[in-house]
């Protein structure tokens, strides 16, 4: 073949093949296993008690914190590989050495700021919050 | 052409051979090491020889199992989130090289690859637990979710740093710039990438979505049979492709005495050396706590990934 998408032709081949297992798997599975449905088996299952209002469950969104650092993170991650590939260069090394430098201190910072006010500790805005209303 | 489409075929079909059949591998000696660490002797019977076909008997086992799709599923997604974990390890074992000449695809950007499409396995996850209308793998879906964006960062930071060492996104590339000396100059980014990418495959000691103590199975609890085994295929092929690409990223790949024999069964080896640790990990340690165990990827792994960042990008340019 010889140019450079080869790879991702074999990738794409992959791909199908990938899809093909999953869909005759399916199908084998299809004529082996046994099929009985019932209305008990079919319930959703809660530890084998009647399963109480929907599949919904109210939960604090603590987990939003974690996915605002990592968006702010993860664009610096996409910088960080093209600069893998000029570092070595003579022109730009140097300078692009100070420059990432301080972009990534200004994160730093931030990820510090968020640790000192208690944005990582569960506990710690637990009790701080214990005032509000009982969980 | 024909021959084009030859080559495409079979590489594919080796890539799909080596999927079904290292995972298997890493699987059983799970069940072995398992077993003897904790004084048992594991599987005796399948196969006549210290039960090796315990896991191809397991497989025959799922396919023969009711397929169940609860009423209050959302059944169309609940029926395609398996697939989507199997597709994505496919696709990042198939860039992964085990010498400089056997790989399935090579690509000049396989290090970005292997952590993209490695990501999708777990939008396969969060599709199962939020598709399955129970709330035991709702929470198991969200806390996979969060674990995979706290820990993505870490593993995509000492990737970076690897990347930065040998100047080169290439899997090939980087492994032909290995030196000893990164042994010792990239030790911590490896301890990262190996804490990272056990949670990301949700191993013990970073369990909690599955922990059955708490939420039952996490995202997989309403799967039966065949889904939930390719679940469980997909969390020991992310094993052996996280294992390999640490071989490659860390050890060398297939540098190593008559490597230009020898190579693949050096990266094999290098490889299975990490599947150990993962293994290790999961018999030596009990699991961390929710809030624990963002604690130590943001404290702990950011830090120390990006301090490797920084030894790195100075090593680099004081050497260059």
């Amino acid at each position: 073949m010889g140019s450079g998408l080869t790879g991702y032709v074999v990738l794409a081949g992959v791909l199908l093949a990938g899809a093909l297992l999953f869909v005759v798997a399916m199908l084998g599975r299809r004529m082996l296993a046994p099929r009985a449905p019932t209305r008990a088996k079919l319930t959703t299952y809660e530890s084998g008690v009647d399963p109480v209002t929907g599949g919904w469950a109210q939960t604090q969104v603590r987990y939003l914190a974690y996915a605002f650092l990592y968006v702010v993170f993860a664009v610096d991650a996409v910088y960080l590989f093209p600069w893998a590939l000029v570092l070595r260069d003579a022109h730009l090394g140097v300078a692009s050495l100070v420059e990432m430098g301080i972009f990534v201190a200004a994160l730093v910072v931030g990820l510090a700021h968020a640790a000192r006010r208690g944005l990582l500790t569960w506990v710690g805005t637990a009790s701080a919050s214990r005032s509000e209303s009982p969980r | 052409m024909s021959h084009d489409v030859v080559e495409v075929v079979l590489r594919a079909v080796c890539v799909l051979a080596a999927f079904l059949v290292l995972p298997l591998v890493v699987g059983q000696t799970e069940h072995k090491v398992m077993a003897h660490m904790q004084g048992r002797l594991g599987p005796m019977y399948p196969g006549g020889f210290h039960g090796w076909a315990q896991l191809v008997a397991d497989g025959v086992k799922f396919a023969q199992k009711e397929d169940i799709v609860p009423i209050a599923a959302d059944k169309r997604v609940f029926r395609l989130a398996p697939a989507l974990g199997i597709v994505a390890y496919l696709l990042a074992l198939a860039v992964i090289p085990l010498d400089a000449h056997v790989f399935g695809a090579n690509v000049d950007d396989g290090l970005i690859w292997a952590i993209a499409v490695t990501g999708i396995g777990t939008v396969g996850t969060l599709m199962a637990g939020w598709s399955s209308g129970n709330k035991y793998a709702l929470i198991g879906a969200m806390r996979s979710a969060a674990q995979l964006l706290s820990y993505e960062l870490p593993l995509i930071l000492s990737c970076a740093s690897f990347a930065i060492a040998a100047g080169s996104l290439s899997l090939v590339g980087i492994a032909h710039a290995w030196t000893p000396w990164w042994l010792l100059w990239q030790l911590p980014g490896a301890i990262v990438f190996l804490v990272a990418a056990t949670a990301e495959l949700q191993r013990v000691p970073f369990d909690a979505p599955v922990a059955d103590s708490e939420v039952v199975m996490g995202p997989y609890t309403e799967y039966t049979g065949l889904r939930f085994a390719f679940f469980l295929l997909a969390e020991y092929a992310g094993i052996v492709v996280m294992s390999l690409l640490l071989a490659v990223l860390y050890l060398g790949g297939w540098t190593g005495p008559f490597d230009g024999y020898l190579g693949w069964l050096w990266t094999l080896l290098k490889g299975f050396l990490f599947a150990l640790i993962i293994i290790w990990m999961r018999v030596s340690w009990p699991r961390l706590r929710e809030d624990q165990l963002q604690r130590v990827a943001w404290l702990g792994l950011v830090p120390l990934a990006l301090l490797q960042l920084a030894i790195t990008a100075v090593g680099v340019v004081l050497t260059a």
